[in-house]
């Protein structure tokens, strides 16, 4: 009789300490919501939020820069089309090149349908062997890009842009507003694991005359060298 | 004999706690010095570490290898750590967990990096960047100070350790 009142107090105890363990984890205390308060303070000092970029809404400026194939490139010079999918992206960033394929597809789907890639190499530099023209246009043979791949000389457009990390995509309407500014997607690493198609889901609301939504995320990539 | 068998089942108590814990469980920080073992997280168990009860200065530096800024800031957090050795300073690097034992771990050494290093493991950046700070765009380097009450963000490489040193004496100038 007395051990069967051991064992319940011990399973009392038991169960009592298992609730206070789970407990514990929900309530465990994450980083200050909506930029901190109740003491913090968030500091934002020389970031590269500084730089001025387009938001959604503004009309983007059109460019006249060198492709790999040696010819200047503008965006009037596509025919007929009904956006623009311009992607700021580099030779050597790891995320740029597990984008590549997927950049590649998505030119092949939507150029047909009046939705072109512009690649642009805000990191082009003749100092840097892997970001250098040459590079460029080896490494757009080697991949067969269906797409132009121009190079910002001198970073005029990607901070005219404000894109901050390569890959980082504005997609444009016909007449050059800004309508979606982020990721491609929601899987960098596995294109076999995407659930969303940010770019996808923001060219088929274009193309129903909807607005994107959601037309801006965020995403880990390789720092824009702004020089 | 009783008071034994109480005893016994207050010997296991530790181990259903920690049974109890959820199944991303990461493995213990490695101990200072060294990355024999390089924990994952995915942005849910890394979340808890970005805050404190503690009043002492903590560091959350997000880097990668393939982040040139980055790994030339590494050495700056590596001086702060050896002159001021109360402060916690976690390196989150963005790289591939396929790369721990081939490039992480060698990298690390060349670097002679003795902090501690986690890595974090999820794809999904759109869902966990805001919750980190909302003005972070997702580039990095970036890097959080805090410690219980006092917190700031900084998306950009410190420039030297003056710099550094300025910036978290800014963090704390109300305690």
């Amino acid at each position: 009789m007395r051990k069967m009142k051991l064992i319940q107090l011990a399973l009392i105890l038991f169960s009592g300490l298992f609730t206070a363990v789970n407990a514990q984890a929900q309530g465990r205390p994450g980083p200050p919501r909506g930029g901190g308060g109740g003491g913090h303070n968030p500091e934002q000092t020389e970031t590269l939020q500084d730089m001025k970029g387009y938001k959604i809404g503004d009309t983007a400026t059109d460019f006249r820069l060198k492709n790999v194939d040696g010819s200047l490139f503008s965006l009037s010079d596509i025919k007929n089309a009904k956006g623009y999918i311009v992607v700021f992206t580099c030779n050597e960033c790891p995320f740029a090149k597990m984008y590549e394929d997927r950049l590649m597809a998505l030119h092949e789907k939507y150029a047909p349908q009046g939705y072109s890639v512009i690649a642009i190499n805000p990191n082009v530099s003749e100092s840097n062997d892997r970001e250098s023209y040459a590079a460029m246009k080896k490494r757009a043979e080697e991949k067969k890009f269906p797409f132009v791949y121009l190079a910002d000389e001198g970073q005029k457009i990607v901070s005219q842009y404000g894109a901050l990390r390569t890959p980082h995509v504005f997609l444009l309407d016909q007449s050059l507003r800004v309508q979606y500014i982020g990721t491609i997607d929601d899987n960098s690493r596995s294109a076999e694991s995407v659930m969303v198609k940010y770019v996808e889901n923001a060219i088929e609301a274009l193309k129903k005359g909807e607005a994107p939504s959601p037309n801006f995320t965020k995403a880990i990539g390789c720092p824009v060298k702004l020089s | 004999m009783r008071p034994g068998v109480l005893s016994i089942i207050i010997f296991i108590l530790p181990f259903c706690f920690g049974l109890s814990s959820p199944p991303y469980t990461p493995t213990p920080a490695t101990p200072y010095g060294s990355h024999a073992d390089i924990p994952i997280y995915n942005f849910d168990s890394l979340e808890p570490l970005l805050s404190t009860d503690s009043e002492s200065i903590h560091i959350v530096n997000f880097w990668a290898m393939w982040c040139a800024p980055c790994v030339k800031e590494l050495p700056l957090l590596e001086q702060y750590k050896a002159k001021y050795p109360d402060a916690s300073v976690l390196l989150v690097s963005l790289d591939f967990p396929e790369d721990i034992e081939t490039k992480l771990k060698p990298f690390l050494k060349k670097k002679g990096i003795t902090l501690k290093v986690a890595l974090l493991d999820d794809p999904d950046a759109n869902r966990w960047i805001d919750r980190v700070d909302p003005n972070w765009s997702g580039a990095i380097p970036f890097t959080i100070i805090f410690d219980n009450k006092n917190r700031s963000f900084h998306e950009r490489p410190f420039n030297d350790l003056p710099d550094l040193e300025q910036t978290i004496n800014n963090t704390f100038k109300n305690r």
